[in-house]
């Protein structure tokens, strides 16, 4: 097996999609330069620049994908995507629906998500539970290198919007380039087995909409997608000193949700902790409550999210964020209260 | 047109000056303090648009509002924003401006009107509102807007010019060219002429240096009266240079003066990409390195020091008035930023927690 960086392997997946499907392009802000490999590698009209316009460029994707091309933009920050809003709300994510199903939008919107290296609370939300709170859009989400080059496969073989966030604890050229900016004396929480590892020679799609089991546990189950996923991770192992044997799934989907895996395994454990970097309220934490009780089961909930606007400060910045300490609390409440 | 009291009819070059070389001074301590990692995330400096800065903020009063892009420093610190309130607001300390809730992209100082903004072109719409304000609540009260020329190219800033000659609003939007849309070329993504696309919506325009301050200063003292008066709002084209880039640790700069570390980890992928098979022809591939080449050339030209810095135009001059005074502001401005940064770094932290 072959080890590969989280931001390699999308780049080697769109690699291995663009040598096969010439409709497959690349617009986006500052594209030339951060996508130089696939720009060399495919010429200069299939990886464009663009201005700084997301409503425009974004909004033109839409139509792009109408007409033949499968466009993948790229937004930077999903934070900017407030920008082009209106694209997405209310055209790509309507017109299969408006056309009678006639006209699909094959397009793959890309931005980098996430905080825990400082920047402020307008280049570091989540925004999936946002996103997915609209009918029409598939929301990735990956936590592992595997994962985020057979979705991004996924994406591009899928014939509906996405949206495909990469946080950028896992995505090294985004945390070099936002956080870092070349010094070796600023420190990040990175998950290591989020940031590089094990990935296929070839790429597969990974199905749409499947979540995974990360790790197993009968006491209770935690729900989670990207960095928190690792932190549920690390949690659990200061758990079992407690003595409370903790279940973890990564979604990797926001939307469509993987309601079949999580009633199963809720069903068993009883108990439902949701870590969630996206903001707590009218959410995926809350979706996650609805869906468990929609289909019947008793279960204790607790759920562990950010609650607020993100502060710039990395202290206060690590209390809002969910949190290794704060999710153990969170579980040992459910699992002995 | 009436003229109001508080109106010089010369700028003041020596606060003019002062202004500046505080604001660079300030920024160089931010540049260290960033470099320590006392500082978290991205870091815009407005290091080469003190000029702009100071020959247009010198010029407001009370009441005047700033709307205010990622790189606020220098308009916040001409306006008199206490510089110890911004660095502890940088090293994100409860004791800053806002609480170390914004950080350098999000600063927010009501007293003087002025809010900034990370989203490129917000401080368009922003100013056009702050405008709206002053216009019902504080009459003969400006706003101005301060964007690079990327953010000309935002559907926002487009649509805030149109609305501020529509409602004849009292609004200086002043664009701070230099000629870089992130690391992107703006000629190579903006269509027609600017300066012709901005006279389309009814604005008035002023071209200017904004590397000379004098030349700021005195371009725009006649626009803001006549803002004042009513006559509806104008657009002042500044050009001017980023000496340390789009930001700190600018992956451009880095390529342009790198390790070797820097450019084998960049040559790698380059190579393979270039060679593998199935994509574009080879002349297309070869012209893509090119323009990569290109881009990193230019950064390199662009980036000589001292060229395009608006200070040592202003320091000759004054040089040749009066050495002594000069000497005496520079010191008691060093000594001012010293004891801040002082006070904002205690001898007991811990280096590297940015």
């Amino acid at each position: 097996m072959k080890t590969m960086s989280f931001g390699d392997a999308i780049e080697d997946a769109l690699m291995q999609a663009m040598a096969k499907d010439e409709n497959i392009i690349i617009l986006g802000e500052d594209v030339q330069g951060m996508r130089l490999n696939l720009r060399v590698r495919f010429g200069r009209d299939r990886v464009l620049p663009t201005p700084i316009s997301e409503a425009a460029f974004v909004g033109a994707a839409v139509t792009a994908a109408m007409g033949g091309l499968h466009p993948v933009a790229e937004i930077m920050m999903v934070d900017f995507i407030g920008v082009t809003m209106d694209a997405v709300l209310n055209h790509a994510a309507k017109i299969e629906k408006f056309s009678g199903g006639k006209w699909k939008v094959p397009l793959v919107i890309r931005a980098a998500c996430g905080g825990g290296y400082g920047d402020g609370g307008q280049h570091e939300q989540s925004l999936w539970g946002w996103l997915a709170h609209i009918p029409g859009l598939v929301v990735l989400v990956p936590s592992t290198p595997a994962d985020a080059g057979g979705l991004m496969t996924s994406a591009l073989a899928y014939d509906g919007p996405v949206v495909y966030l990469e946080h950028k604890l896992l995505s090294e050229d985004w945390l070099d380039s936002l956080g870092g900016g070349g010094r070796e004396n600023v420190k990040f929480d990175v998950p290591a087995e989020g940031a590089r590892g094990e990935v296929p020679k070839i790429w597969e799609p990974i199905p749409i909409g499947q979540g995974v089991i990360r790790r197993d546990g009968k006491d209770l189950t935690v729900v989670s997608v990207g960095v928190s996923v690792h932190r549920a991770i690390e949690a659990a192992l200061k758990l079992e000193k407690e003595e409370i044997s903790t279940q973890v799934i990564d979604l990797r989907t926001v939307t469509p949700l993987d309601k079949q895996l999580v009633i199963g395994c809720v069903s068993k454990t009883g108990r439902m902790l949701v870590v969630d970097e996206d903001y707590q309220g009218f959410g995926l934490s809350g979706e996650l409550a609805a869906i468990t009780l929609e289909a019947g089961i008793s279960l204790k909930y607790a759920r562990v999210c950010t609650q607020e606007t993100i502060p710039y400060s990395r202290p206060l910045e690590f209390q809002v964020l969910p949190n290794v300490e704060r999710i153990v609390e969170a579980a040992i409440n459910l699992v002995k209260a | 047109m009436t003229e109001s009291p508080r109106q010089q009819l010369v700028p003041d070059l020596w606060r003019l000056y002062t202004d500046m070389y505080r604001c660079r001074t300030f920024e160089e301590e931010v540049s260290h303090l960033w470099k320590e990692g006392f500082i978290s995330g991205e870091m815009h400096l407005s290091m080469g648009e003190e000029a702009i800065a100071a020959g247009i903020v010198s010029q407001l009063e009370d009441g005047d509002a700033l709307a205010l892009d990622h790189r606020a420093t220098a308009a916040l610190l001409a306006r008199g924003v206490d510089p110890l309130l911004l660095i502890l607001e940088f090293m994100g300390k409860p004791e800053g401006l806002n609480g170390g809730m914004g950080g350098h992209m999000h600063l927010f100082a009501p007293e003087h009107l002025a809010a900034s903004s990370g989203i490129v072109g917000a401080s368009g719409p922003a100013a056009v509102g702050f405008a709206l304000a002053n216009q019902r609540l504080r009459p003969g009260k400006i706003a101005v807007a301060f964007f690079g020329e990327g953010a000309t190219n935002q559907g926002m800033m487009l649509e805030a010019f149109n609305l501020a000659v529509t409602w004849k609003l009292p609004v200086m939007f002043v664009c701070k060219d230099n000629g870089q849309a992130i690391v992107t070329q703006s000629s190579k993504v903006t269509g027609g002429n600017l300066i012709e696309r901005v006279k389309g919506f009814g604005l008035r325009v002023l071209e200017v240096d904004g590397r000379d301050v004098e030349q700021v200063w005195n371009s725009i003292t006649e626009e803001i009266s006549r803002i004042r008066n009513g006559e509806g709002p104008v657009f002042v084209h500044a050009v001017c240079e980023h000496l340390e880039g789009h930001f700190m640790g600018d992956q451009l700069l880095r390529f342009a003066r790198p390790s070797m570390g820097e450019t084998i980890k960049m040559a790698a992928p380059l190579v393979k990409a270039h060679t593998q098979s199935k994509g574009a022809p080879l002349r297309e591939r070869t012209a893509g390195l090119k323009e990569m080449l290109g881009l990193i050339w230019e950064t390199i030209r662009k980036h000589r020091p001292r060229e395009g810095d608006p200070i040592p135009l202003l320091r000759k001059k004054l040089a040749s008035m009066d050495a002594e005074k000069l000497r005496v502001i520079e010191t008691e401005v060093k000594a001012e930023i010293t004891q801040i940064i002082d006070k904002a770094v205690l001898p007991s932290e811990q280096k590297g927690n940015g």
